[in-house]
């Protein structure tokens, strides 16, 4: 009996070994062809330079217009989906706890949502700018992101505020502060590093879709500088370049995506910072 | 009782999902006085001190019928905002839960809710509760520190500073010295004692001794049950009932 328990936990860890490693070789893999391909590409004109003409076909210019619009849209829509997203989670966590059905149904819904794939945001976004004679714009493009980013958003927090024990929002009401009050000065709080990590994860969807982009925001050599004009994005320059049978210009792409993976890795450190100044007030149970 | 009663309990019960968790109690808490609501472990202590407090709101399996009032009122189906009921009960539950915030914070949260202190009588009032509660030596040099840091018995008087800091008139104590040394409950005991003259006291033990030393009245139940209740003196020494008789002579707990 003993003997078999100990093949059973040896087997177990070993296969737990063998996944990590397969992930940890593909994610590795991924990076280092991304960085393999792109690196030498890189350049300083390449960052901080619009398109000039002939870029697609090898010519000279940049990206900066992708980088600038990728930015502006994400933290756009980032900012938005936060700005809906956190009150709806802390209702559905403190103001409808008596109501498990239906919280169950509302978790059901926004989880199917995230499953919808991006391109369905777009086509969405498509017809109602149609519908209402928008022009592929920043604006637009915000919209759909955001739409696209509050699914995931509220249940990321939601996820984090299901954490709070009970207990703790019985001691809170039993001061008598009200339902908002510790919704904000108490779940709140206790949820920040969490909460940071939902954001960057929303944020991490928003700059690297390009789907939901693709019939929306347009796409321009011009860095927007206002919410009405046409934006281009990093996922999509990189689309561009890629598809172009010019082996420079495919190069480009890669670099483009170290561009992006660059971004991403520079608001992960930042918010890890971030969270750890946060972690010390947060109550462990 | 010759006291005037602050809470009446009539026909109480309760009921989490199947489960008949208190069955018709009928008690009356008086005033300015230290109750103590004796029982063993399960027997709903908890349970009842929650349904005072509203908690079981929180609960969609509870379901409660009968009346408790408080001033006149049934709060089990009030009109009353229901926060400014809780702030008329300072609850210590069985464990505590200090909030996400500095030991200084948790102690303020307390205060702002319902007062409009200015910023030195808000320091003053927080040195003034901690010292009641026995904890100010222990932190005075680290108030900007997290509460989360203290040590269990030290959140545990820390939550007592708070609930007392939002000037409640009924303190609901749910085992309030459980994790203390033998000293500090003490301290903690005598200052109930102290406090019952401006405030009505509920606090739930098991500790049979703690019980004999500040209680004014008794209540004991059992598996949801209220069996006998009266004053300290007529429970300890004169139980007529055979489950307290038993349970006072420890043999069971
Ligand atoms: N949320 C719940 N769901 C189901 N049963 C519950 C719930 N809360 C309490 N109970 C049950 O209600 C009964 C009374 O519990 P309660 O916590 O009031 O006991 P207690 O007298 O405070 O005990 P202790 O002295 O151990 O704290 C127990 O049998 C418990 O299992
Ligand atoms: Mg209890």
């Amino acid at each position: 009996m003993s003997k078999f328990k100990l093949i059973e936990e040896k087997f177990f860890r070993v296969l737990m070994f063998l996944a990590t490693c397969l992930i940890a070789f593909a994610l590795c893999l991924i990076i280092f062809s991304i960085l393999y391909k792109g690196i030498p590409s890189i350049s300083w004109e390449m960052l901080t330079q619009t398109p000039k003409g002939g870029f697609y076909f090898g010519k000279e210019g940049g990206i900066l217009n992708a980088i600038i619009g990728s930015l502006y849209l994400s933290i756009g829509a980032t900012f938005l989906a936060f700005i809906i997203g956190l009150p709806v989670a802390l209702y559905m966590n403190i103001f409808l706890i008596k109501h498990k059905k239906l919280i169950n149904i509302i978790r059901f819904f926004l989880d199917l949502l995230w499953g919808v794939p991006s391109i369905v945001y777009g086509a969405f976004g498509f017809t109602m700018m149609i519908f209402f004679g928008i022009k592929t714009s920043l604006l637009a493009g915000i919209i759909v992101v955001t739409l696209f980013i509050i699914p995931i958003m509220v249940r990321a927090i939601d996820e984090v505020l299901k954490t709070v024990p009970i207990g703790l929002l019985e001691s809170s009401l039993s001061l008598g502060s009200t339902k908002s009050e510790t919704a904000y000065r108490v779940f709140f709080k206790q949820c920040i590093p969490g909460i940071i990590t939902a954001v960057l994860l929303s944020f991490g969807r928003a700059i690297g879709d390009a789907a939901s982009v693709l019939f929306t925001t347009g796409y321009t050599d011009h860095i927007p500088t206002s919410l009405s004009q046409p934006t281009a994005t990093l996922p999509l320059s990189i689309f561009f370049q890629l598809t172009s049978p010019i082996p420079e210009v495919q190069n480009r792409a890669y670099a483009s995506a170290v561009v992006l993976t660059v971004i991403i890795l520079i608001i992960s450190i930042l918010s890890r910072i971030f969270s750890k100044k946060f972690q010390k007030n947060q109550i462990n149970f | 009782m010759n006291n005037k009663p602050k809470i009446k309990i009539q026909n109480l019960n309760l009921y989490i999902g199947r489960h008949h968790i208190l069955k018709n109690i009928n008690t009356e808490i008086p005033e300015k006085k230290v109750t103590v609501i004796l029982g063993p472990s399960g027997c709903g202590k908890t349970t009842l001190m929650k349904c005072m407090n509203r908690l079981t709101d929180l609960y969609p399996e509870i379901k409660t019928n009968g009346k408790i009032i408080i001033d006149n009122e049934n709060i089990l189906n009030t009109k009353q905002n229901i926060s400014k009921l809780r702030q008329k009960m300072g609850l210590l539950s069985q464990r505590p839960y200090p909030l996400p915030m500095s030991i200084y914070n948790n102690i303020s949260y307390g205060l702002k809710i319902n007062n409009k202190w200015k910023k030195k009588e808000i320091e003053k009032k927080v040195e003034q509760y901690l010292k009641q509660v026995a904890l100010w030596d222990e932190v005075k040099n680290r108030l900007k520190e997290p509460a989360s840091r203290l040590s269990i018995g030290q959140q545990q008087r820390l939550c007592l500073a708070r609930g007392l800091a939002v000037d409640p008139e009924i303190i609901l104590a749910d085992e309030p010295t459980s994790a203390l040394d033998p000293i500090s409950s003490q301290v903690i005991e005598e200052k109930f004692v102290e406090l019952k003259k401006d405030y009505t006291i509920v606090h739930v033990t098991h500790i049979l001794r703690q019980a004999k030393r500040i209680a004014d009245y008794v209540v004991f139940m059992y598996m949801g049950e209220v069996i006998e209740q009266g004053t300290a003196n007529e429970i300890f020494e004169n139980p007529k009932k055979n489950k307290t008789k038993s349970y006072l002579k420890g043999l069971f707990y």
